[in-house]
C-alpha cells in the first residue's frame, strides 16, 4: 500500500515518510492482532511456523515477480512453472530418465535434480523475455501463452498422473528430496529461511546494484533509460529469468512438502503473487515497488487466508474478502499518492 | 473580393511572466489565403489558438462580419464558422474516415444508434469536394499522410465552416501531396472560404498566399499583399534587420574529433529521414544544426548516439571508426545525447535527482557488485556544484525542480559519462531566460576542455550566437554550411525553407 516506499524516507519530512513506509506494516499488525483475538489458536508457538510456511511460498513467488512488475511487465506463467518444475523433479526422482531401448533408467541425485528444475524455470523465463523483447509482443500475451505451454508440458510429463512417494530410493541415490519441504532449523521451516535469505539478496539486488537501478529506470521511463545507455532488452530478459527461477524454486518446495508431484500444482499462484506485490505498493505501470513491501503484502494475504480459515469463515466468503482487501488497498494507495503529489506541487 | 470575414482587434495575451501577444490586429479576407508568419516565439501559435477558440485573449476583440463575437472553445468557434487543422494530425487510426469526420458530433438515427448511412453519404460528398476518391468507410490507418491531411480538412470544414485555419499543413507532406493540397486550397478560395495559413516555407507562401501578416516578439510588424513582396521582404520583416551576428568566439579550435560520412536513415514510408549527410567536427567546436520541423535534425543526433538501429554510414571518432550500434556502447565510445523532450526522454519521473543524474554512468561508481553510495554521492555533489543546480536535497524527486534545473540534471547525467561529443537536441526548450544563459555558459566552458558539441535548435537567435559553424538540413539533406562569420538569419531561413 505504499507507492513511494522507495522514494519516501529519503527526503522530506522524515516522520511523515516513516509513517507512510510503515503503513502497510501497520495494516499487517492490525490484521494479526484481529485474528489473534478472534481465533485463539492463531498466534501460538505451534501455528506461527505453519503460517510462515504458507506465506513463504507466495512470498518467494511474489519477490521474483516484482522485478518483472518493476519493469512494467507481467508474468502470468509463474503458476505453471511451479507445476512444471515440480513435475520435472518428481519425475526424475520417481522414474529417472527411462531409456527404454536399453531397458534401464538414468537417475540423478537430489541436488542435481533441484538444480535442473531451477534451470528449466530460468530457461522458460529467458524464453518469455526473449520473445517479449525480440518480437516486441506484450508481456501479458507472451506469458499467457507460456502459462498454457508450461502447464501442458507438466501434464504431458505424466499424462496427467501424480508422481507419488518422492522419498527417493537409496539404490538410485535419489533420496533427500523431502528435506527441502520438511526440514526445520531452530524450529523454523527451511522454506522460511530460504525466503529470508532471498529477501536479503533481492533487496541488495534492487537497491545496491546497477542491475536493480536499471530495472527501476526501465519501468520509470523506458525511453530515457535507453537513451542513458541502459540495455533495456537485456534487463527485461533477466527479470523474467528471475521470476522463472523463483517459480521453479517454489515448485520444488511445494513438491517436497507434499512428497508428491501433481501437474495441476501452482494453478492461479500467479494471481496471489500479483496480489501480494500490489498490496505491497508495487505499481503495475512499473517503476514503483519494493521487495520489502512485497514481502509485507505476501504476509497480509497469508495471514488473511489462514486467519479466516481458523475463524471458520466460509471459503467462499474468504475469496470475496480477499478481493475487497486488494481493491481497497490500491484505492488507498491512489488517494495517498494524490495527496503526496498535491503537497509536492504546493511546494514548487 | 476584399470582404473582411474576421477581424482580430487589439489582441493581447499575457501568460504568467510573459506577454505572448501585445495589441495585435489581424485581418481575415473572404476567399483568400491569409498568411501568418513569424519566428518561433513570435506569437503565431498563440494567435492561432485564440482564433480557433483553444485559448482566450487577455484583452481584445474578435469581429465576425463586423459584429463582435466571443467564444472560448473550439466547439464554439465552429459554431461561428471557424475551423482549424492542427499541425499534428488528430485522427483515430482504427476508425473509418466517416467515423473520424463525425467524431463527437455523430449523426444519430435515434437516441442510441449512429446513422452510419447518413454519415457516410455526407462524408462521401465532403471527400468528393476535396477530390479524395475513397469510400468513407476506409480505415484512416490505411491512408497516407497526405490523405489523412485531407480527411482532417474535411472534418474541419464540415458544417458551415467558412474560415479555415491551417497550421503548417505541409510540414509532413511530400511535394506531390503539397500540390494536391494547393489545388484544394484554390478550390476552397473559389467557393469563398477564408483560409488562415501558417507556414515557415517562403516559396509556398508566395505561391499560395494572398495577404501576409508578420509577427515578431508578440507584436504586429507589417501587413502586405503577397503580390507586392518577395522572400527577402519576408525575412527582413520577420527578423527585424539584416543584422550581423555578434561575431566574437573566434577561438582556436582543436584538431579533428569526429568525422561522419554518408550517414543515412531510411524512412518507413520510403525515402530517407537523414539522406547522405557528411560533416566534420573539431575539438572544442560547437556545431549548430538548423532546419525546419521534419528536416531530420533529431534523427541525425539519434543516429550518432546509436538510437537508430537502421542508420548506415561511417562514423569516425578521434581516428577510430565506430563499429558499435547500441546506445550503451556509443556512450562508452564517447557520445552522449541530451534529448529533445525532457519529460518523455530525458528524465525518469520516478527517480530522485541523484538517481537521474547517475543513471548513465553507474558503472563508474560500481565496485565488484554494488553501487558505492559514497562514490555516487560525490559525483552528484560535484556536478550540482559545477552546474550550479538549485536543489533542496539530491534525494528529492526530480519533479521538485524547475524545468531549467531539471534540464541541468540531464546535462549533468550526460557529462558524468565523460563524453567526447555531446549531442544537444533543443537544450533550451521550455526553460526560462536565466537557465538558458546558464546552459550556454556551461556549453562554452565545456568546449574549452576540448569537448565537441553538436547542437540542434529551432531558435534562430541561438543559432546565430552560440555555434562556431552551422549546418542546415532540409528534408534530410544537408543544404547549407555556414561559418559563424557568414551567418545571418536570412541565410539560415533561406537554406532551410527553400526546396
Amino acid at each position: 500500500m505504499t507507492t513511494s516506499v522507495r522514494n519516501s524516507g529519503k527526503g522530506g519530512n522524515s516522520f511523515t515518510s516513516l509513517l507512510i513506509q510503515l503503513r502497510t506494516f501497520g495494516v499487517l499488525i492490525l490484521i494479526c492482532a484481529f485474528f489473534g483475538l478472534m481465533a485463539p489458536n492463531f498466534l501460538t508457538y505451534g501455528n506461527i511456523p505453519i503460517l510462515a510456511k504458507h506465506i513463504a511460498v507466495n512470498a518467494i513467488l511474489a519477490m521474483g515477480l516484482v522485478f518483472v512488475l518493476l519493469t512494467g511487465g507481467i508474468d502470468l506463467s509463474i503458476g505453471s512453472i511451479v507445476g512444471l518444475a515440480g513435475m520435472v523433479a518428481g519425475g526424475l526422482i520417481y522414474e529417472g530418465i527411462p531409456l527404454n531401448f536399453l531397458g534401464v533408467a538414468v537417475y540423478f541425485n537430489a541436488p542435481a535434480i533441484m538444480v535442473l528444475a531451477l534451470l528449466i524455470g530460468m530457461a522458460i523465463g529467458f524464453a518469455n523475455g526473449w520473445l517479449i523483447t525480440k518480437f516486441n509482443v506484450a508481456p501479458f500475451i507472451v506469458t499467457l501463452g507460456m502459462m498454457y505451454i508450461a502447464r501442458g508440458l507438466a501434464l504431458l510429463r505424466s499424462n496427467g498422473a501424480t508422481f507419488p512417494n518422492l522419498q527417493g530410493a537409496s539404490e538410485h541415490n535419489t533420496t533427500g528430496f523431502p528435506v527441502l519441504g520438511a526440514a526445520r532449523l531452530l524450529d523454523i521451516p527451511l522454506s522460511v529461511w530460504i525466503t529470508a535469505a532471498l529477501a536479503f539478496f533481492f533487496i541488495y539486488l534492487a537497491r545496491k546494484t546497477p542491475f536493480g537501478r536499471h530495472v527501476y529506470a526501465v519501468g520509470g521511463n523506458e525511453i530515457a533509460a535507453k537513451l542513458s545507455g541502459v540495455n533495456v532488452d537485456r534487463i527485461k530478459i533477466r527479470v523474467y529469468m528471475i521470476s522463472g527461477l523463483t517459480a521453479a524454486l517454489v515448485g520444488l518446495i511445494v513438491t517436497s512438502e507434499l512428497v508428491a508431484a501433481h501437474p495441476a500444482t501452482g494453478t492461479s499462484y500467479e494471481m496471489n503473487a500479483i496480489a501480494a506485490a500490489v498490496l505491497g505498493g508495487t505499481s503495475l505501470a512499473g517503476g514503483r515497488g519494493t521487495i520489502g513491501g512485497t514481502l509485507v503484502g505476501a504476509c497480509i494475504i497469508g495471514v488473511l487466508n489462514d486467519g479466516m480459515v481458523m475463524m471458520g469463515v466460509s471459503e467462499f466468503w474468504q475469496t470475496v474478502i480477499k478481493g475487497i482487501v486488494i481493491i481497497a488497498a490500491v484505492i488507498l494507495d491512489q488517494v495517498q499518492a494524490e495527496i503526496q503529489r498535491r503537497s509536492a506541487m504546493a511546494k514548487i | 473580393m476584399e470582404e473582411l470575414v474576421l477581424e482580430a482587434r487589439g489582441i493581447t495575451k499575457r501568460y504568467p511572466g510573459t506577454t505572448a501577444l501585445d495589441d495585435v490586429d489581424f485581418d481575415v479576407f473572404k476567399g483568400a489565403v491569409n498568411v501568418l508568419v513569424g519566428e518561433n516565439g513570435a506569437g503565431k501559435s498563440t494567435l492561432t489558438k485564440i482564433l480557433a477558440g483553444v485559448e482566450e485573449a487577455t484583452t481584445g476583440r474578435i469581429l465576425r462580419q463586423g459584429k463582435p463575437i466571443r467564444y472560448s472553445s473550439p466547439f464554439e468557434a465552429r459554431n461561428h464558422g471557424v475551423g482549424i487543422v492542427f499541425q499534428e494530425l488528430n485522427l483515430v487510426p482504427n476508425l473509418s474516415i466517416a467515423e473520424n469526420m463525425f467524431m463527437a458530433r455523430e449523426i444519430m438515427r435515434n437516441r442510441f444508434m449512429i446513422d452510419h448511412e447518413r454519415q457516410e453519404s455526407e462524408a462521401a460528398e465532403a471527400l468528393r469536394r476535396l477530390q479524395l476518391d475513397l469510400p468513407p468507410s476506409t480505415l484512416v490507418s490505411s491512408l497516407g499522410i497526405g490523405q489523412q491531411q485531407i480527411v482532417e480538412l474535411a472534418k474541419a470544414l464540415h458544417g458551415d465552416v467558412d474560415i479555415l485555419i491551417m497550421d503548417e499543413p505541409t510540414s509532413a507532406l511530400s511535394e506531390q501531396e503539397v500540390k494536391v493540397l494547393f489545388e484544394i486550397i484554390v478550390d476552397l478560395k473559389a467557393r469563398g472560404t477564408a483560409i488562415v495559413y501558417i507556414s515557415h516555407r517562403f516559396e509556398e507562401i508566395l505561391e499560395i498566399g494572398d495577404y501576409i501578416t508578420v509577427l515578431r516578439d508578440g507584436r504586429l510588424i507589417s501587413k502586405a499583399r503577397i503580390r507586392d513582396i518577395d522572400i527577402h521582404w519576408i525575412v527582413r520583416e520577420m527578423t527585424g534587420e539584416e543584422e550581423k551576428p555578434p561575431v566574437p568566439r573566434r577561438k582556436s579550435l582543436g584538431g579533428a574529433l569526429l568525422e561522419v560520412n554518408h550517414l543515412r536513415l531510411p524512412n518507413f514510408s520510403g525515402g530517407y529521414k537523414v539522406n547522405d549527410v557528411s560533416f566534420k567536427l573539431r575539438k572544442g567546436e560547437i556545431l549548430g544544426i538548423y532546419g525546419l520541423m521534419g528536416a531530420g535534425r533529431t534523427e541525425l543526433l539519434e543516429c550518432l548516439v546509436g538510437a537508430q538501429p537502421d542508420a548506415t554510414g561511417q562514423i569516425v571518432l578521434e581516428g577510430r571508426e565506430i563499429a558499435s550500434s547500441r546506445v550503451d556502447q556509443r556512450i562508452i565510445d564517447g557520445f552522449s545525447l541530451i534529448p529533445e523532450d525532457r519529460k518523455q526522454q530525458g528524465i525518469v519521473q520516478t527517480f530522485t535527482i541523484a538517481e537521474n543524474m547517475t543513471l548513465a554512468s553507474l558503472s563508474r561508481y560500481t565496485g565488484r557488485f554494488s553501487i558505492s553510495s559514497a562514490g555516487e554521492g560525490r559525483a552528484v555533489d560535484d556536478m550540482i556544484r559545477e552546474l550550479a543546480i538549485k536543489i533542496g536535497s539530491k534525494t528529492h524527486s526530480i519533479f521538485s525542480l524547475s524545468g531549467g534545473n531539471q534540464q541541468k540534471v540531464v546535462v549533468g547525467k550526460n557529462l558524468l559519462t565523460n563524453p567526447r561529443v555531446l549531442l544537444m537536441d533543443e537544450p533550451t526548450r521550455g526553460i526560462d531566460v536565466g537557465a538558458k544563459k546558464d546552459m550556454f555558459d556551461i556549453v562554452r566552458k565545456l568546449t574549452d576542455e576540448g569537448l565537441g558539441i553538436i547542437m540542434v535548435s529551432s531558435e534562430l537567435k541561438e543559432m546565430l550566437t552560440i555555434p562556431d559553424r552551422v549546418l542546415v538540413l532540409n528534408k534530410g539533406r544537408l543544404t547549407g554550411e555556414f561559418d559563424r562569420s557568414e551567418l545571418s538569419q536570412a541565410t539560415l531561413l533561406l537554406a532551410s525553407g527553400s526546396k
